[in-house]
């Protein structure tokens, strides 16, 4: 892709071993540049830290990561910085800086890299405040806030950048069901709009099949599957098959 | 259970390594620190937040404990002075006592358990919640941020807190020497006047310099190199101060036998 639209992403041979466990056995998937890829898999299985890889913050034992042409984790320092200037980044926990109010949190990126002009700064991270919502809780420190709406913040501190690359960790833990649809037709609705490259990592199944465009399933350090919410959910891959149903029939319990 | 030597010895091996490693560690987060505390820009209101918790905020307890030592300095100074018939000679005894070891080796102990203890900790939090995270994907360096406005504070309010300790030191002993024992003011400050070097006050102050570093170094490293979750950051914090407290008096020694 050119440097101006959305990249894609291509992970090649993706390996790493902490100690004597093997985290990752050669993950290989390709993101298209504007879709919203899902990837599904167990607790513990290695989703986060296959993220992490994407964001180089953790180096792998071997294979590489392409994205817009550069492999991510052979960057260091500046090099590594332009392309991650590009990320929009939603943590687990959301990560705000709790010292920092809410509104200061979404200024913070655009301020620090000083490419917004001074006086479109707090109209900006206002509107991005404003996108999910939470126009109104600018002044609330992040500890005052509910953890649907730190999510909701975390999400509009990633997109006050305009990035070309969004990459969302699990970004509905620990939330009810209502919650859970809200974040994700947000995610969907943010998207149609910016028209960014996702990735996320998620465990809400079935929900996450309605605004997936594709859905990739890691299963024991590799990629099993990768196909549309349709194909992933008619597939008759047993490993698939009890991962979907088991966690459907976990839910009805 | 009984183990073969190969085993004990592979075991001495992998612990002397980590020991060398963790050394290396600690050696190269501070020469990273350094280099970002050299490049521009620099985070003036951060580092002015930094000071004003690590240096205004240890105010209190820097006062107290300094009154005290002063006044401990000058009720023991006496009582041995009287024995040989020196009592001129307390004013000196405290102020150099202070002004060279106890002014700069106290205060750096205080503000250990007073910021350096809150420092490991936030930054343990910051680290666990994936906060350090965050900053280092939106391409702004944690480095920048964190941890050189906090080593550019401890460098700079040490060695204020260790004066001000001297100082109220040197008036503790005053109250206890002078009032307590009748020795006459003139002679408490004349002696000092007459015995104190510039040479001491500079001693204190390379000390009271090494150790704002120090103690700010070791509190955001062990913060950074948290393990997990509540009990990571507990350990990282007792830590941070125990590490702190025993290499600001080892580098006392050090700078003792090395400065004038």
């Amino acid at each position: 892709m050119t440097a101006g639209g959305a990249p894609g992403i291509r992970i090649e041979e993706l390996q790493k071993r902490f100690g004597r466990q093997e985290v990752l056995r050669g993950v290989d998937l390709e993101v298209r540049p504007a879709e919203l890829m899902v990837v599904i898999g167990r607790s513990g299985g290695g989703k986060s830290v296959l993220l992490r890889h994407l964001l180089g913050l953790v180096r792998p034992d071997g294979g590489r990561v392409m994205i817009d042409g550069q492999d991510v984790t052979a960057l260091r320092g500046r090099a590594l910085d332009r392309v991650r200037e590009r990320f929009g980044v939603v943590f687990q926990g959301g990560a705000l800086f709790d010292s920092q109010t809410v509104l200061e949190n979404v200024l913070f990126p655009i301020r620090e890299h000083r490419r917004v002009p001074r006086a479109e700064l707090l109209p900006r991270a206002r509107q991005a405040l404003a996108q999910v919502g939470l126009a109104e809780m600018g002044h609330k420190y992040p500890a005052e806030i509910s953890g649907g709406m730190r999510k909701r913040v975390a999400i509009a501190r990633a997109l006050v950048t305009e990035p070309a690359v969004v990459f969302l960790d699990e970004p509905t833990t620990g939330l009810d069901p209502i919650l859970v649809n809200t974040i994700h037709h947000l995610v969907v609705e943010l998207h149609r709009k910016s028209n960014f490259t996702a990735v996320m990592v998620s465990h809400e199944i079935p929900e996450i099949f309605a605004i997936a465009h594709r859905v990739a399933v890691l299963h024991e350090g590799r990629i099993r599957l990768v196909g549309t919410p349709d194909e992933v959910q008619r597939s008759d891959d047993p490993v698939v098959r009890q991962f979907i149903r088991g966690e459907v029939e976990e839910r009805a319990v | 259970m009984p183990r073969s030597p190969v085993e004990f010895l592979e075991g001495l091996g992998a612990a002397g390594l980590n020991a060398v490693a963790a050394i290396g560690r600690f050696g190269l987060f501070l020469a990273r620190a350094l280099g970002w505390a050299v490049v521009p820009p620099f985070k003036a209101q951060q580092t002015l937040q930094r000071i004003w918790f690590v240096g205004f905020r240890s105010l209190a307890v820097i006062l107290l404990t300094g009154a005290f030592t002063g006044m401990v300095l000058g009720l023991q100074g006496m009582l041995m002075l009287r024995r040989v018939g020196s009592e001129a000679f307390v004013g000196p005894l405290v102020a150099i006592a202070l002004v060279r070891e106890l002014g700069p080796v106290l205060a750096a102990l205080m503000v250990t358990g007073r910021a350096g203890s809150a420092l490991a900790a936030e930054f343990g939090v910051m680290r666990i919640t994936e906060q350090i995270d965050a900053m280092t994907v939106m391409a702004l360096q944690p480095m920048r941020y964190l941890v050189v406005p906090t080593l550019v504070a401890g460098v700079i309010a040490l060695p204020l807190l260790a004066w001000v300790f001297d100082v109220v030191g040197v008036l503790g002993g005053y109250l206890v020497t002078v009032s307590l024992f009748g020795l006459s003011p003139g002679t408490y400050f004349g002696q000092i006047r007459a015995f104190m070097d510039p040479t001491d006050l500079w001693v204190g102050f390379w000390k009271a310099l090494a150790f704002g570093l120090l103690v700010t170094w070791v509190a955001a490293y062990k913060g950074f190199h948290v393990g997990h979750g509540a009990e990571g950051v507990g350990r990282a914090t007792t830590e941070a101060v125990v590490l702190a407290s025993i290499l600001i008096l080892v580098l006392d020694y050090l700078l003792g036998s090395v400065l004038p």
